[in-house]
């Protein structure tokens, strides 16, 4: 047993080894001290994200426009709901953790064991949404047009509301496709794939289309300023929201146009500006990597606790010390959703 | 000697802070949809008064999982002092550095003749 829990209760030999100089273990010691460091290296991407986001804060992409899916609810437009479920998914998997080590102090393996793999499952659902929701963010729903200036234009109809690119969208004639290793030379790779529609086909059927208007990633203030501005369509135009541009100016800005873009990528997002689809890759993706590491380390306990290892051992303070990494991952998320979805 | 304290069961604080959590989360997803405008629409330190109820809610979110479910409020002082203070004292210098330069560059963008949107 002293080899790896140390009880340290001899005051005989202060250097002889088994201090506890916080009156913690030393595994748990070295736990807070590995979670002070996650801590801080979190706070360095969500401060990060805040610098970009304060830096672009005029045209910074609205999550509740962006993450606005849920399961088996197609087209409907559920803002926010979807997350805040993983949210009490993950809490409520942090309970069952909780309750694990709660159940370790009183020596109770079999309900040790019950309640860690409840953790588990919680985890990997936790991991199998947050996947969906990357699913969703990379396909994208109404698709977008990068212009010359690199920023995104969105299309909408006279009542201000989004139109997908594949509502009005018509295909010209001779439209190419993607160049393919066996019809090109033999040290060429596939092309990445490209958008459904090209930039050509969207600026005629943006012609067509005259009840068409675009909405630039310009936030609409609704100073002064901006309600002289000639450029916006009267009437559409709401605090907080995107700028709605004339038809006229919005004629100007699909010519303008370079590329469409559909869904997001590392390089280019439908949603607005380009650092925040990269934020949302880095951040949840470490963040989900922390789960998947955090339902790893905790099967290789729940495998130990029924083991009996720790039945042995009379002591259950491996739950304890995997217990505080999982609640640490929790915290952390707790403080993703507010910074990515809430503020 | 495997415990230096008698543990008894708490399972009746961890389902209370369970319903704590919980009722903040709901809470916060409700403001969040709704979006009431008299926080939404007013400012305190140039972001609006929804921004700083999320803030504050999380934090408290954050304080009852260290405390409970971390069982923080269970260390002795100098453990629990060398951790948060730590953290807090870094995070906050850290977001003080960042954000006002962030908004500096912001007002450097703005009032500058360069152009993005076209």
């Amino acid at each position: 047993m002293g080899a790896t829990v140390t009880t340290g209760n001899n005051t005989e030999n202060t250097w002889g080894g088994g201090n506890e100089p916080m009156g913690a273990s030393y595994g748990k010691l070295m736990m807070w001290f590995f979670i002070v460091s996650d801590a801080l290296t979190f706070s360095g991407f969500l401060a990060a994200y805040g610098f970009s986001r304060f830096k672009f804060i005029d045209n910074w992409p609205i999550a509740d426009e962006v993450f606005t899916h849920f399961p088996f609810l197609h087209g409907v437009e559920a803002p926010m709901y979807y997350v805040a479920l993983m949210t009490f998914i993950l809490i409520f998997s942090s309970v069952t953790m909780v309750l694990a080590v709660d159940a370790g102090h009183n020596m109770k393996q079999k309900k040790v064991a019950f309640y860690m793999l409840l953790t588990i499952l919680g985890g990997l659902i936790f991991v199998g949404s947050q996947a969906w929701e990357w699913k969703n963010f990379i396909k994208g729903e109404f698709g977008a047009v990068e212009t010359k200036g690199g920023s995104i234009i969105q299309f909408v109809n006279k009542e201000g509301e989004r139109v997908k690119l594949a509502d009005f969208v018509e295909h010209l004639p001779g439209q190419r496709e993607a160049l393919t290793r066996d019809k090109g030379k033999w040290f060429m790779k596939d092309e990445e794939s490209i958008p459904t529609y090209t930039v050509a086909e969207v600026q005629a059927s943006f012609k067509a289309h005259t009840e068409l208007l675009i909405r630039t990633e310009k936030i609409y203030r609704d100073t002064a300023e901006d309600r002289a501005n000639k450029k916006l369509e009267p009437g559409l135009n709401q605090n907080k929201k995107r700028e709605i541009l004339t038809r006229a100016e919005s004629e100007i800005m699909v010519a303008n146009g370079a590329a469409v873009v559909e869904g997001a990528n590392l390089k280019h997002n439908e949603y607005g500006s380009k650092l925040f689809a990269d934020f949302f890759f880095f951040i949840t993706g470490f963040h989900g990597f922390h789960v998947f590491s955090g339902v790893v380390i905790n099967f290789i306990i729940f495998l130990n606790v029924v083991l009996g290892t720790y039945e042995k051992r009379r002591n259950y303070e491996m739950v304890e010390k995997v217990g505080l990494y999982w609640h640490f991952v929790d915290l952390v998320w707790v403080f993703v959703f507010t910074f990515f979805y809430l503020v | 000697m495997s415990h230096a304290h008698e543990h008894v069961s708490n399972t009746k604080r961890i389902w209370m802070v369970f319903a704590l959590l919980s009722v903040v989360t709901t809470v916060e997803v409700y403001l969040g949809i709704i979006r009431p405008s008299f926080l939404f629409m007013n400012n305190f330190l140039s972001m609006n008064l929804l921004n700083w109820v999320f803030i504050l809610l999380t934090l408290y979110k954050a304080y009852y999982i260290v405390w409970a479910f971390m069982h923080m409020e269970g260390e002795k002082s100098s453990l629990r002092w060398s951790v948060v203070a730590t953290v807090i004292f870094l995070v906050l210098y850290l977001l003080f550095i960042l954000l006002v330069e962030a908004d500096y560059v912001f007002e450097v963008f703005k009032n500058s003749t360069i152009k993005w949107n076209f």
